[in-house]
């Protein structure tokens, strides 16, 4: 039954984020749309308005649907195994590596232009990830979570500095400003290809999250108190952190680094429904697909004529709404 | 029964950590339903005793065995169905509510497929009647006071259905009212216990003790027979001397510093 009720919502908030834009297109023109592009109905339509539903908005909302699913779901994950409220996507300097990667790519050429700017995000992404990791493994002697934390800024901070380094050394304003505008999170550049990455990704991360519900569940007392309750900690904590790292480094590399999803819908969603996973996993992968949805519409209609990057519109209303669950955190002691 | 395979025993156990020997050459066994107490100044290696005998630990030397079979062929699931630890600092900041707190001790029995049934509810509700703790059922974790979360971390150690329960300082920050009813409770249960405590009264009724300096045992046996005045002087660095209660005739310790 909630299963049915999630689909519906998932699928008006996908139908309204093609629907709304700088033009408008009628709800049922967009249905007549994708009737013609999944079962050849054959409906007589604008090839402007098909070509602006299929190819434009609808990869749009369907990437920012898998990308608000992922990080969420990569945030509850990583907030309950690390034990870390604070504990977000980034945190395992991914979106850090991803920025130098594609910095990497756009000014310096590397790959003499066989390589894109996500494939290169990619593999920063995860570079920076296998660093942290590293040096979490050879700072602490038990993968204590403290240990990967500090680790992830060091880490982050690393590679931003070389981000910076890269853009002040060599890129011209053109080029620093495109990577500006990708590093705050963009959906524009999403087409057919980066979607039937994001989705099956975002998918496989959520089956996981959703199969291991109960070890994470047992860390709420922390890794000690999970190991006494018959959970490999080692084996999990490893498992789950490597899924989540690519996951995000997945997103981040198609949609460059949207903050605040990560952080505030699964503390939204535990305010709603409780700390169980069972429910919190898949309650907050829903929260971060329609709220990605919903701030896309926003960065797309706010000005008339621009877009704002997605992750400005995240930023402006997670802010505010993380401190409110902060007030409302404190309230229910 | 002394025949029998010991319930729960270790053989030469250590653990190092960097260059701190924490833990050294400990040979134990105990028998089916014994209270075992362990004893010993701060530091001297009784809560690494006890995570190493639940695997939380792994050993530096040496193993334990659950009824003669080794921890290191053993999974930690099949571990947490027959052991249970309550920690001495367990705590958490999420919004956990008390059942569901005392249903994480149904995660050993539980798998990704098997669906939580009426049978674990039932044992849930059990536990927490055992530990007296029905009452605070709806409570939210934060709201409980130091006395009800430490019977709720019992309650979710009983919901293991466990043979053998290690507790670590149970008693530790808690009012007299509430340490005695804590160990009369912890006395009544059926399974086999491991109690490290700090209050050397307290100590002297379990059924035999372990006395650990500095990670070693440096005594094993009933507590009147280990708790002596030497003992007590050598390892505790306290005078003592054993006073008879008029009321019932109990022995009790009396320590002074030197």
């Amino acid at each position: 039954m909630l299963t049915l009720l999630a689909c519906v919502a998932l699928l008006l908030a996908v139908l309204a984020g093609v629907a709304i834009g700088e033009t408008p297109i009628a709800p049922g023109v967009v249905l007549q749309v994708l009737a013609n592009k999944l079962w050849a109905a054959g409906y007589v339509l604008d090839p402007i308005d098909e070509g602006i539903v299929w190819n434009y908005r609808l990869t749009r909302a369907l990437a920012a649907a898998a990308c608000g699913a992922g990080l969420a779901t990569c945030g509850v994950v990583l907030q309950s195994l690390l034990r870390n409220p604070l504990a977000d996507p980034y945190l395992l300097g991914i979106s850090a590596g991803a920025s130098t990667g594609a910095v990497l790519v756009a000014v310096l050429g590397l790959g003499a232009g066989a390589v894109s700017l996500s494939a290169g995000a990619f593999a920063g992404a995860i570079a920076a990830f296998a660093l942290v990791i590293l040096l979490a493994r050879i700072s602490g002697p038990t993968g204590a979570s403290a240990q990967i934390i500090l680790a992830g800024i060091a880490g982050s901070q690393l590679f931003n500095a070389i981000t910076a380094f890269l853009i002040t050394k060599s890129a011209s304003s053109e080029q620093a400003r495109g990577i500006m505008f990708w590093l705050l999170g963009n959906l524009s550049g999403v087409r057919w290809s980066s979607v039937v990455l994001a989705v099956p990704v975002a998918l496989l991360g959520l089956v996981v999250c959703i199969w291991h519900r109960r070890a994470l569940d047992a860390f709420t007392f922390g890794a000690d108190s999970a190991a006494s309750l018959g959970i490999p900690v080692r084996r999990v904590q490893l498992l789950l952190i490597s899924c989540a790292a690519l996951v995000t480094a997945v997103m981040v590399s198609i949609v460059g680094s949207i903050g605040f999803v990560g952080l505030v819908i699964p503390h939204a969603v535990r305010l709603l429904c409780g700390t169980g996973h069972g429910r919190l996993v898949p309650v907050s992968a829903l929260g971060g697909a329609l709220f990605l949805i919903a701030a896309d519409i926003l960065s797309r209609t706010l000005i008339k004529g621009q877009v704002i990057p997605v992750g400005v519109v995240t930023a402006l209303i997670g802010a505010p709404v993380f401190a409110l669950i902060l007030i409302s955190r404190r309230n229910a002691r | 029964m002394s025949d029998a395979l010991p319930v729960l025993s270790c053989s030469n156990l250590s653990y190092c950590l960097g260059d701190a020997q924490l833990l050294q050459g400990i040979d134990l066994s105990v028998q089916h339903g014994e209270t075992l107490g362990i004893v010993g100044p701060n530091g001297s290696g009784k809560s690494t005793l006890l995570k190493l005998l639940a695997n939380v630990r792994v050993p530096s030397m040496g193993e334990a065995f659950i009824h003669g079979q080794s921890l290191r062929k053993m999974n930690q699931r099949t571990i947490a169905q027959k052991l249970a630890v309550v920690e001495q600092h367990a705590d958490t900041h999420d919004a956990i509510g008390v059942f569901d707190a005392v249903a994480l001790g149904r995660t050993p029995w539980l798998s990704a497929l098997s669906p939580w049934t009426a049978h674990d509810t039932t044992i849930v509700e059990q536990a927490l009647s055992d530990v007296d703790a029905a009452h605070l059922r709806s409570r939210t974790w934060r709201s409980l006071s130091g006395g009800e979360r430490q019977r709720v971390h019992i309650a979710r150690a009983l919901a293991q259905r466990p043979q053998i329960l290690l507790l670590d300082e149970p008693t530790n920050h808690l009012d007299i009212q509430h340490q005695l009813a804590i160990l009369k409770m912890v006395s009544a249960l059926p399974v086999t216990t491991l109690i490290a405590l700090h209050d050397l009264n307290q100590a002297l009724n379990c059924d035999r003790l372990a006395i650990l300096e500095r990670g070693r045992l440096v005594a094993l046996g009933r507590p009147s027979e280990v708790l002596t005045p030497q003992r007590l002087h050598a390892t505790f660095g306290v005078q003592a001397h054993y006073l008879i209660d008029p009321f019932d005739g109990a022995q009790i310790l009396r320590m002074r510093p030197f």
